[in-house]
């Protein structure tokens, strides 16, 4: 059994040490907004935070999550509505969807470690990304929405 | 209480000039000693080396020696494995032909990373299984940004006197050079996971002529 702290909430689950994170998170706990991309860190579809930072899940062993706190796109904020959420609705970011909830959790740790980034910061961040519907530019947009409601709201 | 006598004037100046012979074959003998000495220590050639930097060769066996260990020591350094963490840019290398890492990662203050890509996210302990995946290694990282060790495009001579600069090495000494041979991401070099060529000779190897190249001195091959 091993013991992990998802959305700040305790599982017991009883699976290989080795098995990746993505898997325990989709197919043990049904938590299945992180998704599957390419199961080599190189689409960052599978993006979670495991202690604030942006792993990929799909080659992160359950092993070094425990007694970690992770958090996927569904405990990103109680109500979905952390700045780059609202900002991903307002601006009609998605256009099939799949890479979102990885975009967001990397845009979130751009946000909570640079309150104000460039464009230059932004790509840098989001680099590993990759959006096949080429929304590349609304994404962009919709961190510096993000960013400027994270400000306004005195979170920057 | 009996006066001194008054000094004969004659013995006076005598005595001053026996004193002023003695101090100035003090000096010269003194002069002559450092000079040798320096001569001796640096082979009459090098530059004084400063603390904690490898003794310089004290014979021209020494220096062949030193500089034909190098040699070794120079083809594991600019092997993939070796130069592809160690870019003249912000972004690491990748595969056997060096190609600019996918993704674009930079190197970030302290090395390991900025933002969302820093290199622990994809970059586990271990290996991942299956070929084109992440190497994996603890202390995965780049060299900071203050001190970025570059070996892409070093000549031997230039990445020798590098490797022994205290300014740029990451300011290591002697002690810490030697035992960097055995560091745990210089070992991963020989565990770099599927698909990725090995460096050309052993570990063990490699460790005998980094320790030959600098307990002989450290000698810089010629430019």
């Amino acid at each position: 059994m091993l013991n992990l702290t998802i959305n700040k909430k305790a599982y017991h689950v009883d699976v290989d040490p080795d098995t990746p994170l993505l898997w325990v998170l989709r197919d043990t706990l049904g938590l299945v907004g992180t998704k599957y991309g390419c199961g080599v860190a190189q689409c960052g579809a599978c993006t979670v935070h495991l202690n604030g930072e942006a792993v990929r899940s799909c080659v992160t062993k359950v092993s070094r999550a425990v007694g970690q706190k992770v958090v996927t796109i569904e405990g990103l904020a109680e109500k979905a509505d952390h700045p780059v959420q609202k900002a991903w609705l307002e601006l009609d970011v998605a256009q099939c969807g799949y890479c979102q909830s990885g975009q967001i959790m990397s845009a979130a740790v751009l946000l909570r470690e640079n309150k104000n980034p460039t464009d230059a910061d932004i790509d840098a961040a989001m680099a590993g990304n990759i959006c096949r519907c080429g929304t590349y530019l609304r994404v962009r947009e919709a961190i510096r929405l993000a960013a400027t409601s994270q400000r306004k709201a005195g979170n920057g | 209480m009996k006066p001194h006598p008054a000094p004969n004037p004659r013995t006076s100046s005598l005595l001053k000039i026996g004193a002023a012979l003695s101090f100035i074959i003090f000096i010269t003998t003194a002069v002559t000693t450092v000079s040798s000495g320096e001569r001796a220590r640096t082979g009459g050639r090098e530059t004084p080396l400063r603390t904690g930097s490898p003794r310089p060769a004290r014979t021209a066996q020494d220096r062949a020696e030193s500089v034909e260990a190098f040699g070794k020591v120079y083809k594991v350094l600019m092997s993939p494995r070796c130069l592809n963490c160690h870019p003249a840019g912000n972004v690491p290398l990748q595969g056997d032909d060096s190609h600019l890492h996918t993704m674009l990662p930079q190197r970030g203050v302290d090395g390991k990373g900025v933002f969302a890509m820093k290199c622990g996210n994809c970059h586990q302990a271990t290996n991942t299984p299956g070929r084109h995946t992440p190497p994996g290694n603890p202390e995965w990282h780049l060299p900071p940004a203050n001190m970025k060790m570059v070996f892409q495009g070093r000549t031997p001579n230039q990445l020798a006197k590098q490797l022994v600069d205290p300014k740029q090495n990451g300011r290591k000494s002697m002690k810490e050079l030697l035992e960097h041979a055995d560091d745990t991401l210089v070992l991963a070099g020989w565990h770099p996971g599927e698909g990725r060529t090995l460096p050309p000779m052993s570990h063990a190897e490699f460790k005998k002529a980094w320790t030959t190249w600098l307990e002989k001195g450290a000698v810089a091959p010629a430019p």
